[in-house]
């Protein structure tokens, strides 16, 4: 099996995964679980940085830059705000 | 990549996924959130080894961190608690455009290998329509274009749209790679028509629906930073890509489950489109009574169980606060007090939730809909603030309502009804709601949070 075949049989296992794992959840926790879902496709990130790197040339940096500034208010914002909304659930004591 | 490096990407996607598992439960959320961060700073800072980065590019990429940190930051902390839903429509527009980015910038290099080429316009070309859904998706939560943008031609413009852009994708993937410019010129194009795409999906489909838009778009952002994992050959892409991708799909059709409409029905059939036609209007000629808050106090105080059903307007008053003080004064008086939650008031699911948590409200006091519909007619005053079309009996009567079939609390079975609201406006859905009409409804208007502190001073005076 080549690399990129393994490659494929990972993407479609954590498409099943993925369904799985968010079965049956209280709809209380629909937005919580969007936002947090939201923070992790901030992953993008790691692609942006690895662009920046190899980037030639003042056009190529621009956009890199761009792409880095995004993807880090992605992740960074994203699970803040998470975060924060899951902060207000603490059980009154 | 050598294997450490890959084992820390390894751990990083294990992190991701049990931080999901834990996210879907109220008791471990929190907890799933933070073991999710771990994951992603794992994943960051194994990427800093593979980066070979000129000092000039280094430093850019430093400096980027720093502006997007900031920028997330000072959002997720400043945005008030009502705005939380568009804070995620724009931080999901974000990674959307960053995706779309990273695509663009490897294409010219890379785009001559057929394998590569896909992922990286799908990449491209979805995330570009996340962000520009995203973005027209948070200004119309943020209350612009508050009516649904419906043509006629609607449908129309979106399917060349999509031809256009799957027939331009064919033509660069085939024709375009071998001439370097032609192939970018072409690129760009398609990411033009890409963002007009976004904007004409998301511009017809109403403000109520926001939150499923915004789930969806969620999940392509995923799928989007899936792709652009196949094009640069980085599994931690694939697997956070992909499990966003999947589970954001399962949540968008649960989102939509729990309001009772198939998901093609919200994308393509407009909210309100064919909605205000004139039978319901005369259904609800009947006058509203309202109610001054000195007498509201005297039922309540005299009620057995309350049932407070809270709603957007709520959230736009700022009231969590002093609905508690409402609740718990009631309870002192022997009052038996709970608070119906329909799935979907507020702008997202678990809205209510996050604010009434926010204002300290004993958890064992909120109920869900189907819990406290068969009791509904036992209740003595439903206290209905700021919520409208998740209460209009036109769900259940009206076969022309557009929300007809959607599951509502059954405010209207209980002795009395007062509803707190601001004036006679209609609900996001934009139709009139009947149950004001109804005997047994009395109105009491002004800002909720006014209203309450005044129910507040007159059932602690009485």
């Amino acid at each position: 099996m080549t690399v990129g075949v393994l490659t494929f049989f990972v993407f479609v296992l954590a498409i099943f995964l993925g369904f799985e794992l968010i079965f049956k959840v209280p709809s209380m926790l629909h937005t919580p679980l969007m936002s947090g879902t939201n923070a992790i496709h901030g992953i993008i990130l790691v692609g942006g940085i690895l662009a920046l790197a190899g980037a030639d040339g003042v056009v190529e940096q621009g956009i890199g830059f761009v792409a880095v500034v995004l993807g880090a208010a992605n992740v960074f914002g994203g699970f803040m705000v998470t975060d924060r909304m899951l902060q207000m659930f603490r059980k009154k004591k | 990549m050598s294997t450490p490096i890959a084992f820390a990407f390894l751990a990083a996607s294990v992190l991701f996924i049990v931080g999901i598992k834990l996210l879907s439960s109220p008791k471990t959320a929190r907890k799933g959130n933070l073991v999710a961060a771990a994951g992603m700073l794992i994943a960051l800072l194994a990427t800093l080894p593979l980066a070979h980065a000129s000092a000039v590019n280094a430093a850019l990429i430093g400096a980027g961190i720093l502006v997007g940190l900031v920028i997330g930051a000072v959002g997720a902390y400043r945005v008030k608690m009502t705005a939380m839903p568009q804070m995620v429509a724009l931080f999901n527009g974000a990674g959307g455009g960053a995706a779309a980015l990273v695509a663009a910038i490897d294409f010219p290099a890379h785009g001559t290998q057929i394998t590569l080429a896909i992922p990286m316009l799908f990449a491209a070309l979805v995330g570009a329509v996340s962000l520009s859904g995203s973005l027209i998706a948070f200004a119309k939560l943020e209350g612009h274009f508050e009516k649904p943008v419906t043509s006629k031609v609607q449908q129309f413009t979106n399917a060349v749209l999509l031809l256009a852009i799957v027939s331009g994708s064919y033509i660069l993937l085939v024709f375009g790679p071998r001439s370097d410019t032609h192939g970018l010129g072409l690129l760009i194009m398609l990411l033009v028509l890409a963002l007009l795409f976004g904007v004409s999906m998301v511009l017809p489909i109403g403000g109520a629906d926001m939150p499923v838009v915004i789930s969806l778009l969620n999940s392509f952002t995923g799928l989007a930073v899936a792709a652009d994992g196949f094009a640069i050959s980085n599994l931690a892409l694939i697997v956070a890509g992909t499990l966003v991708g999947s589970s954001g799909t399962l949540l968008t059709l649960s989102m939509c489950k729990a309001m009772n409409r198939p998901v093609t029905n919200v994308l393509f059939g407009a909210f309100g489109k064919a909605s205000t036609e004139n039978v319901s209007e005369i259904a609800s000629g009947g006058a509203v009574k309202p109610i001054q808050a000195d007498e509201a106090a005297l039922l309540l105080g005299v009620a057995r169980h309350v049932v407070i059903v809270p709603g957007y307007g709520l959230a736009v008053a700022q009231a969590q606060h002093q609905v508690r003080q409402l609740a718990d004064e009631l309870a002192q008086r022997g009052v038996e007090v709970s608070f119906a939650i329909h799935p979907v008031a507020g702008r997202m699911p678990g809205h209510m939730n996050v604010l009434l948590a926010e204002a300290n409200v004993p958890y064992e006091q909120l109920v869900e809909m189907e819990a406290i519909n068969p009791q509904m007619s036992r209740v003595d005053v439903c206290l209905v603030i700021g919520a409208n079309d998740v209460v209009n009996p036109a769900a259940h009567e009206d076969k022309s309502s557009p929300i007809f079939g959607m599951p509502i609390i059954e405010a209207e079975k209980a002795g009395t009804v007062i509803v707190l609201k601001r004036s006679m406006g209609k609900g996001f859905a934009g139709i009139e709601n009947r149950l004001f009409v109804r005997d047994n409804c009395r109105m009491l208007f002004g800002d909720a949070r006014a209203s309450l502190q005044e129910l507040v001073t007159q059932v602690k005076g009485a």
